[in-house]
């Protein structure tokens, strides 16, 4: 089949970017859509045109390197990642429209590539479960309830691609930050840092840069690992209780 | 798949009769001196490491802040590292290609992690671990390492559980397990399908905390382009900051590469897209040794290649092959018709014809390799790929009778939705198609018990390294690995090293960084300025195809030597007429993929010169001239029971590779008897 | 945020209340209004009780809309460059017409206590110091009553939004039933409130209720 996309095209974080119109003949619907990419940068490099720079890594779902804007919603019409939107999800002559992730605190690096840096230093802040490697007790002496475990390892599951915020109207990441704050809030080996960890991620979460979020849920649809709204819910539940404790 | 009966077959007298295999790689290497010593304590297996631990020196805590260490990859084996150096209070500097840290290929792993601890009071223990794997490697791997590795193993659940990773659990609350692989006892911990996942993000999250601690510093979207070796010691990196161009120089006491496995070389793997040899080979032509590089795992169960177009192939559990069955049509005739149509008497389950005691559930690499068979004898399924079908069906339609469709839904439903939405068919309906994909590499860069590489001061951890699997790595065991080796051995090793530290300060200016700067800079320029015609990823594709076809699920001495040809040929057009745009400041992909392919040729060759210098079958590596009567693998351990590992010898006059030396490192089993495989 | 909106809740469905006595006829509902101011007394002074709940919206209303100002103005700063094509799957109309819609709130209840309380304007010229009269004259003109729909038309979707919302923001919505819960209470609360103010008016102006 043949498409005509429409991609954001910007050489460098300094310069102003621009949409440009291709057009792509002999796709098949078999391919996945950065496969579809890739063909169109080969056809690009063999015409001397600089290829499209996108992100990806593990192309199966998981890693959460990839990540566009495709006709407006994150990571394209269907609940996946970009990686795994196939092209029979679109039809022959459609126009798709390519944009990289909008959000203040992901920068365009590059075309389609934006720096995520941001998630890492909310991490940073308090994301995280404080023992020293050598220093844990022996697996079996906590016991955890099998359903808050699995609704532990369910939100656990976020893969940080970040299409939360590019999704969310007011460029919020709770959803992110929240399923952290969930994950390890659900279990015994999280409590101790539990206040300490909202109060500090949420700091930063703000220091970066991004929106407040008021809950319009546009995150969790847009979620390739359906995080659900619960666990903003719970960030600020955890918000409220480390201010009642004083934090 | 390793615990199946043993049959003691050295003496089979089949084809090639003891110690007449020949020299078939003769004239592709030099005979090298042999390994003497790879620092591993003697004396009682299960006291080796516990020896060596405390045999290694301690570093004074204020001394500690003053060394700098550098780790080189941030999946299991390096994110751990890291953290736990940084705990210790060393001066760490983390370097990976992605974005994050959190993207490390070992996100993707998906079955388990295993580990020694008998919950379940099967009769599992570190010793039936250890011989599980050393069994499961196909007798090719060092039995104090794999020792030490089923030693800490349980220490790494502890560790994990305490880090908030949500492994399954029964319902009072304590972990569960399941067997993984064909193993007899139940010892792999996991997390739904996603257990890499969440304990990479374990070993992330130690690490980010070390990140706002201040003890790591970390570098991402940075690739390390070269080692520095500075009187025969490591002494540090250059890396490339990918978003800016810029090529930095690091310094450090030491430098630890966990750079993950190699598999990319055949371009379709089911690797990351960015997988990598180019840290390890950097460093292998800076003097570390290559061992057993041929060593390569063929998974069976993944998703067939659907056109010319494709980057990469999905894996698909394992698991699958409890309830599917194997066919394909017996007559090339009904290769497309729709499946359904084909009836019972026309098909043709050949796992279940050959292998009648284990049926479907044969070892990988055996259901690798029949797969192959049926589809070059132009029976495959599926759409044609270059004029063949390679696919064969994994039929569900007996379990689905069997069990009800609500039944299979609930076991695999996760796997029947993947599959169908990479296929856009329902596997419900129709039998779901797959073929064996590369999907692990059990070679890598040598080092000795302590991990150290055969330069000083240079460290290899996780998949990176030849050390724990042998010829064959067992479900659920590399995840292993990479833990043990990032918490609880490489940060007793080291010590041992930097002990002797904080070394001479390397000045910027000194002619070993100054060369390897240049050198990367150089390289840079050339793929820049070589106005070729070829895009990067047709060179790479080409040389998938070359060795996927040669060097793959099967191998003889022919193919190995034409594909060596081939490779050379491809390689010298490469270097002429490789077409790279953009420029060194900057992002610039093609240029990223053109300086790992630059080094995938050269690995590619050395593998090949690997296998055609091993002329037995073992493990994952099958030579065609090496096979009982009836088509088994068959090993010579009177001729090849040793590690080869490879130095490089390149010709400074073309750049090339010259003829790699051959070290070889006997391997001598105190604790475990040899014996041969066999499934029938 | 939450808080203030709870308040402001709180507040509506009383004066809803309070207005449907105007059903009850003239006196009744002057009765009410004047039992309003003295509440409490001989313990407050008159229109003690009145002067703390203005006080507790004035501080309300400050607070809400700081909060509001706030949120906008980093929603806006998080995302300045903004997409060329944007689709919203998930989220409801109301939820996105939060803040236009409660700009609009806010310009209502300005000329709104102009009306009835501060400036106390009778649109049809007439008196304006009863109560129950101003009520009548006011809604008997068609436009005003336009406008006062047109305003329970936002605060029903502020409203809407706003139950759901504030219930999130307060952690009490930590499954899928109670968010469920929280999203049909939202609109029940929306539809009690925007439908009962909306009667007055429009029976005012269909003659139902005169003076
Ligand atoms: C699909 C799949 C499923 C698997 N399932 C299982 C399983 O169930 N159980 C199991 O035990 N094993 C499994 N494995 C194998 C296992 O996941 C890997 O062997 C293991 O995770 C490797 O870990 P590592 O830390 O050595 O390397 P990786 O996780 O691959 O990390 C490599 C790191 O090195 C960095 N890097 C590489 N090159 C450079 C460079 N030049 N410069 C800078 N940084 C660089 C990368 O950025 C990355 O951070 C699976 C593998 C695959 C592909
Ligand atoms: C005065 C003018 C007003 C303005 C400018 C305004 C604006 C806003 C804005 C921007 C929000 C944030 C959106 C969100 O959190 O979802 C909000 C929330 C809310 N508003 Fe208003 N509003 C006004 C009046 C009112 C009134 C009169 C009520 C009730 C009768 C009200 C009830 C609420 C509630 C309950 C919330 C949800 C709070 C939360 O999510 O924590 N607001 N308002
Ligand atoms: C059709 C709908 C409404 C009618 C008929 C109405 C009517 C009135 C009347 C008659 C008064 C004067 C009462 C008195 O002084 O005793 C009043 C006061 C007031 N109304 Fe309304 N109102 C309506 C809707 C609203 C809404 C939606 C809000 C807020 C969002 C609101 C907020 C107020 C406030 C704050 C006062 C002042 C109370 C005081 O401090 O004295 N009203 N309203
Ligand atoms: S919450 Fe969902 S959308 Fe957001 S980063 Fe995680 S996986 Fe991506
Ligand atoms: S879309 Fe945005 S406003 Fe909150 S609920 Fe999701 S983060
Ligand atoms: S590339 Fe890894 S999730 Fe898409």
């Amino acid at each position: 089949m043949k498409v005509t996309l429409k991609i954001w095209r910007q050489p460098d974080a300094a310069s102003k970017g621009a949409m440009h119109t291709y057009e792509l003949d002999g796709v098949s619907e078999d391919m996945s859509f950065l496969e579809m990419l890739d063909v169109l940068n080969e056809e690009l490099n063999g015409k001397g045109e600089d290829p499209v720079a996108f992100d990806s890594d593990c192309r199966e779902g998981i890693c959460g390197m990839c990540g566009l804007m495709i006709n407006g919603q994150a990571h394209g019409p269907e609940v996946t990642t970009t990686c795994q939107l196939h092209m029979r999800s679109f039809k022959d002559g459609d126009e798709i429209v390519i944009e990289p992730w909008r959000a203040d605190a992901f920068p365009v690096i590059k075309d389609l590539v934006v720096d995520r840096g941001a998630f890492d230093r909310i991490i940073q802040a308090g994301g995280y479960i404080s023992v020293n490697t050598g220093s844990a007790p022996e697996a079996h002496s906590v016991p955890v309830p099998r359903d808050d475990a699995l609704r532990a390892f369910n939100v656990a599951t976020c893969i940080g691609c970040g299409a939360c915020v590019a999704a969310c109207p007011n460029g919020s990441a709770s959803l992110f930050m929240g399923a952290k704050i969930t994950h390890l809030g659900e279990l015994p080996q999280g409590q101790p840092e539990r206040d300490t960890r909202v109060v500090d991620m949420v700091a930063q979460h703000d220091h970066e840069g991004f929106g407040g979020c008021t809950n319009i849920g546009e995150c969790t649809a847009a979620c390739p690992k359906e995080i659900p709204l619960d666990v903003i819910s719970r960030l600020n539940w955890d918000l409220h209780q480390a201010m009642r404790h004083g934090h | 798949m390793t615990d199946m009966p043993d049959t003691t077959l050295t003496s089979d007298p089949s084809h090639d009769e003891p110690g007449d295999h020949g020299d078939d790689a003769a004239g592709y290497y030099t005979p090298g001196e042999p390994i003497k010593d790879t620092k591993a304590p003697t004396g009682p297996i299960d006291e080796r490491w516990q020896t060596r631990k405390f045999e290694a020196r301690l570093v004074n805590p204020s001394n500690r802040r003053k060394l700098d260490v550098i780790i080189v990859g941030t999946g299991l084996a390096g994110g751990a590292a890291a953290a736990t150096l940084g705990e210790a209070g060393y001066n760490v500097k983390s370097f990976c290609y992605q974005d994050s840290p959190r993207r490390a290929h070992s996100i993707a792993a998906q079955g388990g992690i295993n580990a020694a601890k008998n919950y379940k009071e099967d009769g599992d223990s570190v010793h039936r671990l250890f011989y599980d794997t050393v069994k499961g490697g196909d007798y090719r791997s060092r039995e104090s390492n794999v020792y030490r590795l089923a030693e800490v193993s349980t220490n790494i659940i502890d560790q994990c559980v305490a880090q908030g990773v949500p492994f399954a659990r029964e319902y009072g609350g304590l972990l569960d397990n399941r067997s993984f692989g064909g193993v007899q006892v139940s010892r792999t911990f996991y997390a739904r399908g996603q257990t890499g996942q969440q304990l990479l993000i374990g070993a992330y999250q130690a690490m980010e905390r070390q990140v706002a601690a201040g003890t790591v510093e970390q570098f991402t979207r940075h690739e390390m382009l070269e080692v520095i070796v500075v009187d025969g010691k490591a002494r540090g990196i250059i890396a490339r900051d990918l978003v800016t161009g810029e090529i930095e120089t690091h310094l450090a006491d030491v430098v630890v590469l966990a750079s993950g496995g190699y598999g990319n070389v055949f371009f379709l793997s089911t690797n990351a897209m960015g997988s990598n040899v180019t840290a390890a080979w950097r460093a292998h032509r800076k003097g570390a040794y290559m061992a057993n590089p041929c060593y390569t795992q063929i998974h069976p169960t993944c998703i067939p290649v659907t056109g010319t177009h494709q980057s990469k192939l999905t894996l698909m559990s394992e698991s699958l092959r409890n309830d599917g069955r194997i066919w394909v049509p017996k007559s090339k005739a009904d290769c497309d018709k729709d499946p359904r149509d084909i009836p019972e008497e026309a098909r043709d389950y050949y796992l279940e014809r050959i292998y009648p005691s284990f049926g479907n559930l044969v070892p990988r690499d055996i259901a690798s390799r029949a797969a192959k068979n049926v589809c070059d004898e132009g029976r495959g399924v599926g759409p044609e790929v270059d004029g063949v079908r390679r696919g064969v069906y994994l039929d569900f339609s007996a379990a689905i009778a069997r069990l009800g469709k609500d039944g299979i839904e609930e076991k695999y439903d996760n796997l029947f939705d993947m599959y169908a939405r990479i296929t856009g068919e329902n596997p419900y309906e129709t039998p779901m198609r797959i073929y064996p994909a590369v999907h692990y590499v059990m070679g890598g860069l040598w080092v000795d018990y302590d991990l150290q590489s055969s330069i000083e001061g240079l460290f290899v951890t996780g998949e990176a390294n030849f050390s724990d699997h042998g010829a064959n790595r067992l479900g659920a065991s590399a995840l292993m690995q990479g833990l043990a080796d990032g918490y609880f051995v490489l940060p007793h090793t080291i010590r041992d090293y930097l002990a002797d530290g904080p070394f001479e300060k390397v000045a910027e200016d000194h002619p070993a960084v100054v060369e390897a700067k240049k050198a990367v800079e150089d390289r840079v320029a050339h793929f820049l300025n070589t106005s070729g015609t070829r895009s990067v990823d047709s060179y790479h594709r080409e040389l998938g195809n070359i060795m996927w076809e040669y060097c793959g699920m099967e191998r003889s001495e022919d193919g190995l030597k034409k594909a060596i040809d081939l490779i050379r040929t491809l390689k010298d057009d490469f270097w002429r007429n490789v077409k790279v745009l953009g420029t060194a400041e900057g992002l610039n992909q093609s240029l990223e993929r053109a300086g790992r392919v630059a080094d995938f040729f050269e690995l590619g060759e050395l593998m090949c010169i690997d296998a055609l210098n091993r002329r037995e079958s073992c493990g994952g590596h099958f030579r065609a001239e090496s096979q009982t009567e009836d088509g088994e693998a068959l090993r010579h351990d009177d001729q090849f029971a040793y590690v080869a590992a490879w130095e490089f010898a390149g010709d400074p006059d073309s750049g090339g590779m010259g003829t790699p030396v051959l070290h070889k490192e006997e391997l001598v089993y105190t604790a475990i008897e040899m014996k041969q495989r066999s499934y029938k | 945020m939450a808080a203030s909106g709870i308040i402001f809740i709180g507040f509506v469905l009383l004066h809803m209340y309070g207005n449907l006595k105007a059903f009850s006829g003239h006196d009744a509902y002057n009765e009410y209004a004047e039992h309003l101011r003295t509440i409490g007394e001989p313990m407050l002074p008159r229109e003690g009780l009145l002067w703390i709940i203005r006080s507790v919206l004035i501080v309300s209303l400050v607070v809400h809309v700081y909060c509001a100002a706030a949120l906008w103005k980093r929603a806006n700063k998080a995302r300045t460059t903004k997409y060329v094509m944007k689709k919203n799957i998930a989220s409801s109309f109301s939820s996105r017409l939060m803040r236009w819609g409660g700009l609009t709130l806010l310009l209502f209840i300005i000329w709104h206590l102009v009306n009835f309380t501060i400036g106390k304007v009778n649109v049809q010229g007439g008196s304006t110091n009863d109560p129950y009269n101003l009520l009548v004259d006011t809604f008997d003109t068609w436009w005003m009553t336009l406008i006062y729909l047109a305003a329970m038309f936002a605060l029903a979707m502020h409203l809407h939004h706003g139950v759901w919302s504030s219930a999130q923001t307060l952690g009490l919505t930590n499954n899928a039933r109670a968010r469920r819960n929280a999203k049909s209470l939202g609109w029940i609360v929306a539809i009690v409130i925007a439908g009962g103010f909306s009667l007055v008016p429009i029976f005012v102006l269909a003659g139902v209720i005169t003076k």
